[in-house]
């Protein structure tokens, strides 16, 4: 009986290993470890064994059981592996089909640029102000310190509506308006669309977006006003950009400057994009002067305030480098799908 | 303004490059545009003295010339030139130089000829006869004893072509840099240099001006001071080669020496000047007044002007001679045979200068000037620099005195002199002397606490602008920059978070955002075919437009959006889906300014774009906004839609837009030949009812149970009323109910449609049970019996 047991220990191990597949396997475990298989037939010779080999050889069976059970087993998680690394190979894909997206729609190019602006402004403590497109001649020239005759209003060809209504040329009557409803201190920036009769071409347009900004508070000095320029100017252009003023002369303004910040594509180097400059103009600004506080409401003896103004176009042109002015109101989608 | 380093040098000596001079002068305020060496292209051209000249043996028109031009032989140069003669100098381009324009000479052979270089005309050096009068102009130039004529001298340096000329942007407040002593004293101040204005010396003559002329001011508030001065004799000439060379420099044309030295006095002291024919001036009398109706005058330029009474204008006796400020009379000019003339140095209310300019639409360079506000003072100091320069060119014979009319007060303009303040305002610290010495090297003097300001400084007037003096001259560079210090809450307000929410949902549902202008045509309207009564072509006109494309508000979002769609149409683009957040402009009566309105304006057209991606679109954003009340009508009244295919959007009773298909004849009007779907809405009625507070609710815990109706009613009923009813009888416990098809054709009678429903039905307090979940549903259909709508069998 032990020799039949080792015998088929040995077959069985054989026939495990050399069988085809899941299914050939267990009909060996049934041939072997079944009701009817060859180890229940040899265990019922186990009657006439003597009570001494009866334990032997019921240890040896139970043994030789769970080898086979073990082995079995063991091909049958391989045959399993087998079988998913064939189904995997079987389901492989061309990765380079194309995805299935939802596209998103795309802001406009001005939009981009504006929302980084009052990003950087809000993060300063600044609030976004507004006024109307349609404006008083006061607002935006005579509480501007720009009367009647004064040959700035020269520069700013001006749509009139009526003698005293017009299209607003600037941005800047909203410093008058705010001033007129808020107490200092103020801090506030003031996008919108102006409008100069200029014709349309590569680098005008009649309609632009400017950004005027405007800060009003107790000792509020030209410092001030540095230090929040570069702050636009690292923010929009990243953080080597430097910023230089030079002094230069608008109405409303006592100092005035022109701001220009180091060529972001050449670094100040001097490069074609800075037509050798080393430096892009970008804005204006300069300390509020002290008629146009008056026109606020607010006493120029008691505060102080500084005031800009960015050409959104330009900034974003420059960001883009998109080099025809009238790409941003002709809205082709091939256009707009870049940004 | 340009500025001729030669000019600037009789000024102040300034010797650094170019460059760090532009860099210096932008620095302190004086804006360089650019700089150049005058004939800076001009290369390898040289004098040379005309040896031999001969007839070119093939030819009947050449010359062939040996020509010194200083090397150990002399060069064989053909020219075509018929104006030569032995012993005259020229300009020689030798081999490899450049003439004017870039052209490139080499030696070469004409008709077989050597030919070592070309001798050069005025043009091949960049030059008119305005510059040398007594060159002829289709010929050689053949220099003058008011050139070097040393042969192999460089060409530039022979004629002075060598000027470097600076141009600068003079900003409107600085008048007084629209000439080179202003710019020299801008110079000096940057550069830390002594400068003193000058003082022309005054020119005694002959007989008595007063014999000659009478001066009448009689509208002082525009004409604060006119001085005047004869000068007889006059021997009109070209002017000296020095004269002549600096107002080239500056951009000026030479005439001839009495029209040469008004403008060289322009340039020079910043005020303009003019000369009378004194034939013309009627009784001797220059009387300064306003015009009279009627009144015309033909001006230099040979047009006949209409004058109205508030200008103002120069007349003698009889008749205007000028327009004050602005252009002389045709018989005020210089004549080759004017014998006397009278020089103009006056000064004009700047504002009147600038309406009359305007509306005569001639605004020109003395008009340019005055409207800026010019010195009274400067007045007389001109009008000797003239007479200076008279007797320097003895171009005539100075008749004695000076008539000066002058009704300026001789107030001196002050301002408090408060260093500290300056120093606080502008966030620096500079001693008071060195503010002092600032100031003083500007021309200000700081007398017992007080500046005093410059006549020809207008634009001082406040503290603020002598600080501005002091900082740009410390320098705005060495301002060190602080932060602010005080804190302020930046954030935006509730409407623009709403905005920014709006222009997210749209970009995440697919949108592009465009950007149009909002000045549109009136004719517009008619492309959406707006009816001639409706109030929407009430704009906004604008006056002056630049074209009828931009001549009005727009008061619709609609035709900037159908343009859009137009052009990628048109550009052949496949599809295109859109938003815009727009402004538009409806006039108010009785209001100055219209009302200006936000409106959100949807279009697309292209694959996948239909009626219900429209208005999935709008459904979205009304979710995202927290609106969920709002009622969606079918309108066949929207002019601009199909009115099978129009809706309006209504928010707890509120109007707040319209959408749908493009009507087939809009479409038309904008060559788009597909279908488009537009939509407005309005931005304010979407904020009023937007509702962004977020209340968590408790996830289901029990499950729920799903039943899926199918009715039958007339294919016209809204869906929308079927789903109602539904939603009303199922009760409280119906969760959710959703479409998911609608079906006409077979199996459904004709005029009929088919309509199924999925209802989730749940409680929220334990397991709905199959007998609660049909007894609603029964309920369901029993209601849309009611309605004559039976279930699908």
């Amino acid at each position: 009986m032990k020799s039949q047991l080792e015998q088929m220990r040995r077959t069985a191990a054989e026939k495990i290993a050399g069988a085809s597949g899941i299914a050939e396997l267990e009909a060996l475990r049934i041939a072997y470890l079944g009701k009817k298989g060859e180890l229940t037939a040899i265990l019922k010779q186990m009657g006439s064994l003597s009570a001494e080999e009866r334990p032997i050889m019921g240890q040896l069976a139970n043994e030789v059981r769970a080898g086979i059970e073990a082995l079995i087993a063991q091909q049958f998680e391989k045959f399993k592996e087998k079988e998913k690394a064939e189904r995997l190979v079987s389901e492989t894909i061309d990765v380079t089909l194309p995805g299935k997206s939802v596209a998103l729609g795309h802001r406009h190019p001005l939009s981009i640029v504006l929302n980084e602006v009052i990003d950087i402004f809000l993060g300063m403590g600044f609030k976004v102000a507004s006024g109307p497109e349609v404006e008083l001649d006061y607002y935006n020239f005579e509480a501007l310190n720009i009367p009647e005759g004064h040959p700035a209003r020269d520069t700013q060809d001006t749509f009139y509506i009526t003698d005293n209504v017009l299209l607003r040329t600037q941005t800047s009557p909203v410093q008058i308006r705010y001033m007129e409803q808020n107490k200092p201190p103020i801090r506030i920036i003031a996008p919108g669309r102006v409008y100069r009769s200029d014709a349309v071409d590569a680098t005008h347009s009649p309609l632009f977006h400017q950004i005027e900004g405007l800060v009003v508070d107790k000792g509020v000095t030209m410092g001030d006003l540095k230090a929040g320029l570069e702050a636009i100017a690292k923010g929009l252009f990243g953080n080597e950009t430097r910023i230089r003023l030079r002094p230069h002369h608008f109405p409303f303004t006592e100092p005035s400057c022109e701001v220009d910040v180091s060529c972001f594509r050449c670094g100040g180097k001097g490069c074609p994009m800075c037509k050798g400059e080393g430096w892009i103009e970008i804005l204006g600004a300069g300390m509020v002067h002290p008629k146009v506080l008056q026109n606020g409401g607010i006493d120029p003896d008691e505060y102080s305030g500084y005031a800009f103004g960015v050409g959104l176009e330009r900034i974003t042109m420059f960001r883009f480098q998109i080099d025809d002015m009238r790409l941003l109101y002709e809205n082709d989608v091939r256009f707009l799908s870049q940004f | 303004m340009l500025l001729s380093n030669k000019w600037l040098n009789d000024y102040v000596k300034i010797d650094v490059s170019d460059k760090e001079f532009a860099d210096v002068m932008t620095m302190s305020g004086s804006k360089v545009e650019g700089f150049g060496r005058e004939g800076a292209e001009l290369k390898n051209i040289v004098v040379g003295k005309i040896l031999t000249l001969e007839r070119h043996p093939d030819s009947d028109h050449l010359w062939v010339c040996q020509v010194d031009t200083g090397g150990s032989a002399p060069l064989q140069i053909v020219t075509g030139a018929q104006n030569l003669s032995v012993g005259d100098f020229v300009p020689v381009a030798l081999d490899n130089s450049v003439v004017a324009g870039g052209k490139q000479i080499k030696k070469g052979k004409l008709r077989g000829v050597e030919s070592a270089g070309m001798l050069c005309s005025l043009g091949e050096l960049g030059l008119t006869t305005h510059d040398f009068p007594y060159a002829v102009c289709d010929g050689i130039f053949v220099l003058g004893d008011d050139c070097d004529r040393t042969v192999g001298t460089d060409i530039r340096a022979a004629i002075g072509l060598d000027d470097i000329v600076t141009e600068f942007e003079i900003t409107p407040n600085r008048p007084d840099c629209l000439s080179v002593t202003g710019l020299a004293r801008e110079a000096a101040a940057s550069f830390g240099i002594p400068f003193n204005t000058p003082v022309p010396s005054v020119i005694k003559g002959e007989g008595d001006v007063s014999d000659y002329l009478s001066v009448e001011i009689l509208d002082s508030k525009k004409c604060y001071r006119y001085a005047g001065a004869v000068v007889k004799n006059v021997r009109i000439a070209p002017s000296p080669r020095w004269l002549r060379e600096r107002l080239r420099a500056s951009g000026v044309r030479p005439i001839n020496n009495i029209v040469d030295i008004t403008n060289y006095v322009m340039l020079e002291y910043g005020q303009p000047m003019h000369a009378f024919d004194y034939r013309f001036l009627d009784g001797g009398s220059v009387i300064v007044r306003n015009a009279r109706a009627g009144e015309k005058i033909t001006t230099l330029d040979g047009t006949e002007r209409n004058l109205t009474e508030d200008m103002l204008v120069i007349a003698d006796a009889n008749k205007p001679v000028a327009v004050a400020g602005v252009m002389g009379g045709e018989y005020s000019g210089i004549m080759d045979d004017t014998n006397t003339i009278v020089f103009e140095s006056a000064c004009f209310n700047g504002p009147s200068v600038r309406s009359t300019a305007k509306k005569l639409g001639m605004r020109t360079e003395a008009s340019a000037r005055y409207e800026k506000g010019l010195d009274p003072k400067g007045c007389r100091r001109c009008l000797d620099r003239a007479l200076e320069l008279v007797r320097l060119l003895d171009a005539g014979d100075i008749i004695n005195g000076v008539i000066d009319c002058d009704r300026t007060d001789n107030e001196q303009r002050t301002v408090p002199f408060d260093p500290d303040w300056t120093n606080r305002f502008i966030g620096i610290n500079v001693p008071h002397d060195k503010q002092i010495e600032i100031l003083e090297s500007l021309s200000f003097k700081v007398e017992n606490g007080m500046v005093i300001v410059p006549s020809f400084r207008g634009d001082v007037e406040h503290r603020a602008d002598i600080a501005e003096e002091v900082a740009r001259f410390y320098g705005f560079e060495n301002i060190e920059s602080r932060p602010l210090v005080s804190t302020t809450a930046g954030m935006l307000n509730e409407t623009q978070k709403l905005r920014k929410l709006i222009d997210n949902v749209l970009l995440a549902q697919g949108l592009t955002e465009i950007m149009t202008y909002s000045f549109i045509s009136p004719k517009y309207y008619g492309n959406i075919k707006l009816p001639a009564d409706s109030p929407l072509r009430n704009s906004v006109v604008i006056k002056n437009p630049l074209g009828e494309d931009t001549s009005v508000m727009r008061t619709t979002a609609v035709p900037s959006m159908l343009e859009v769609l137009s052009r990628n149409y048109n550009n052949r683009n496949a599809g295109a889906r859109l938003y815009e957040l727009s402004t538009v402009y409806i006039p108010v009566s009785g209001e100055a300014l219209p009302d200006e309105r936000q409106t959100v304006s949807l279009g697309m057209y292209g694959e996948g774009c239909d009626f219900f991606s429209l208005k999935g679109v709008i459904e979205e954003l009304l979710y995202n906004l927290g609106i969920s009340e709002y009622d969606v009508d079918a309108v066949s009244d929207c002019v601009y839609l199909h009115p099978g295919r129009a809706a309006r959007l209504t928010v707890n009773g509120d109007e707040s837009g319209v959408f749908g298909e493009v009507h087939p004849d809009v479409l038309d009007n904008y060559e788009i030949e597909t279908k488009a779907y537009v939509g407005t809405l309005c931005f304010d009625v979407l904020c009023k009812h937007a509702n962004l507070a977020k209340t968590y609710r408790q996830l289901p815990r029990f499950p729920a149970v799903t039943r899926d109706l199918a009715f039958v009613c007339n294919k016209k009923l809204p869906v929308l009323t079927l789903e109602r009813a539904i939603s009303e009888a199922a009760g409280k416990n119906l969760e959710s109910i959703s479409l998911f098809d609608v079906y006409e054709g077979s199996q459904i009678p004709d005029g009929m449609k088919s309509v199924a429903f999925n209802l989730v039905l749940r409680s929220p307090d334990k397991t709905m049970t199959d007998e609660e979940a049909d007894s609603a549903v029964k309920r369901a259909v029993k209601a849309l019996e009611k309605l004559g709508i039976s279930l699908r069998s």
